[in-house]
């Protein structure tokens, strides 16, 4: 009599693809995914415990580190939640400054996502070309602040530093250049026959799932919906930009399929180049530091506020109760809640598709266990 | 060898001490695992990508520990998380050396105070040897603690010390 059984197979926390230390248990029938279970908890470093025992501008070190390759987006949206609760607005200047900002480590987070998945699949020249602009980026930040990855930049109020000389031609200069690779590296990867092969059809998340699961940012856009918050419910300035919204189309499968989640990276590149250089033509002069507090002490109160991370929809909920410190300070991550969907995507697949179908959905581990 | 290509006309011999041998065989190939635990594991990816090219000291990024001669930790160790380095560390084969990066993994770093999840300095599980310190360190200072590495396998000795 033949008979099969399920196997349980870990995958991780040492493994090349999974991003990070991130553990997970796979249940297969011969080669095919039955369940799949994540293990979280290996990088976590108690965000909230800190913010009980820090004063507001103290925690915007820990706000970096949660999603450490879009520090700046991370910090932008705290900056805005703690200005909310404190009624602040903050000089022309600085709000253009921080969209530069935020709109680079976009670029930035999603050649970081693009290049890594080619790695995934096993094309690995993407991966050399994307860091090699991505280090200009992080030069032109390292100009600004001082550091490349965590740079503790944008302020409750304003800004540590203003632009460095020069800032605007040599953001210019990068662009321009960026603005060929990025198709270059396009058509490198994304219509490879292999590249096709392996991701179109693969881990079809449809809409209605991706709004039960909570799903947000890229992955909820490949799926078809449009919703993005700087357009849906804007912030700061981004109402003034003219830029579009990318949604999946099922362009060489299904939408929703992992090659949609990741082209939709790759243009959403492009529209960032256009918000950053919209935002350079209009860059007021002026002085960044007028509306810095002296003293951050909010009154008794709380709020949510989100902003649009690279990841998806990162939001702030604070709790104060009229002190130094926050009473609490939570944060819904959304790496954290689009791994969630993982299970669902991989059944039924193959065990080389979960590599596939997880670096589509593009998390940060230290956003994941915080 | 480029010094010594072409150089003669017929077979040699080249007279060595069996140390500086297999020392200069051992820190021109060190193999590293590749294991990135959290922020610093960026900057590590930075610096075995295109700009700063891992590669040119014979640092190659190997998925398995079995054939991993470095093991770079680059990043915070949480308690949960120890144990796991420590059996990947023991699946090393011999000779292996370990770079400790950025002030986590060096002492807690940035989480030592208030972090109940920490550990404080990843050399309560494994040794040591060459400390890296920054948060996170640029990519210079990594390669910097490479070539340091790299020193201290030079002077390393296979003889036996009498007591
Ligand atoms: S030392 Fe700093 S950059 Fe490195 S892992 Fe720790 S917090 Fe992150």
């Amino acid at each position: 009599m033949l008979k099969t059984e399920q196997m349980v197979l870990n995958m991780g926390p040492q493994h090349p693809s999974t991003h990070g230390v991130l553990r997970l248990e796979l249940e297969l029938e011969g080669e095919i995914i039955v369940n799949v279970k994540p293990h979280l908890g290996y990088l976590h470093r108690c965000f909230e415990k800190h913010c009980e025992a820090m004063t507001y501008p103290q925690i915007i070190p820990y706000v970096d580190r949660l999603d450490y390759l879009a520090s700046m987006n991370n910090e932008m949206g705290y900056a805005i939640a703690v200005e909310r609760l404190l009624d602040i607005k903050v000089p022309e200047r600085v709000e253009y400054i921080r969209v530069i900002m935020a709109e680079l480590q976009r670029i930035a987070s999603h050649m970081v996502a693009v290049g890594t998945y080619g790695i995934d699949i096993g094309a690995f020249t993407p991966f050399l070309y994307l860091f090699r602009d991505r280090e200009r980026i992080l030069t032109l930040f390292e100009k600004t602040c001082g550091a490349r990855l965590l740079y503790n930049y944008i302020w409750v109020g304003g800004l540590s530093h203003d632009l460095p000389i020069n800032f605007v031609n040599e953001t210019r200069d990068f662009l321009n250049d960026f603005k060929k690779t990025v198709i270059e590296v396009n058509n490198l990867l994304s219509y490879n026959k292999i590249f096709i092969e392996r991701t179109a059809n693969v881990g079809v998340l449809n809409v209605e799932s991706a709004i039960n699961y909570g799903i947000t940012g890229p992955n909820l856009r490949a799926s078809g919906l449009k919703w993005d918050i700087r357009r849906n419910d804007p912030y700061s300035i981004y109402d003034r930009f003219d830029f579009e919204i990318p949604v999946g189309e099922g362009l060489h499968g299904q939408v929703g399929d992992c090659w949609d989640r990741y082209y939709l990276r790759v243009q959403e590149m492009i529209q960032s180049i256009r918000i950053v250089e919209q935002a350079l033509d209009q860059l007021p002069e002026g002085e960044i530091t007028s509306a810095l507090p002296k003293r951050i002490k909010p009154v008794e109160g709380q709020l949510y506020s989100r902003v649009e991370n690279p990841k998806g929809e990162l939001g702030y909920f604070i709790v104060s109760k009229g002190q130094l410190q926050p009473f609490r300070v939570k944060v819904r991550p959304p790496s954290f809640i689009n791994l969630s969907v993982l299970g669902e995507l991989c059944k039924g697949h193959l065990i080389a598709d979960v590599i596939a179908i997880l670096g589509s959905i593009d998390i940060v581990l230290g956003e994941v266990d915080r | 060898m480029g010094l010594l290509d072409k150089e003669f006309s017929d077979d040699n011999i080249v007279i060595s001490k069996v140390d500086d041998l297999l020392n200069w065989a051992r820190l021109s190939s060190l193999w590293q695992m590749s294991f990135g635990l959290a922020c610093c594991a960026i900057e590590m990816m930075a610096t075995s990508a295109s700009h700063y090219d891992f590669d040119r000291f014979g640092v190659i990024p190997r998925p398995s520990p079995r054939q991993a001669d470095i093991i770079i930790i680059s990043g915070t160790v949480t308690l949960k998380m120890a144990t796991r380095i420590k059996r990947l560390y023991e699946q090393m084969a011999d000779p292996k050396y370990i770079i400790s990066m950025g002030s986590c993994s060096n002492c807690g770093g940035p989480y030592w105070e208030h972090g109940y999840h920490v550990l404080k300095g990843v050399d309560r599980v494994i040794p040591v040897d060459v400390y890296v310190p920054g948060c996170p360190p640029r990519p210079e200072a990594l390669l910097e603690g490479l070539l340091t590495l790299q020193e201290k396998i030079r002077n390393e000795s296979l003889v036996k010390k009498s007591v």
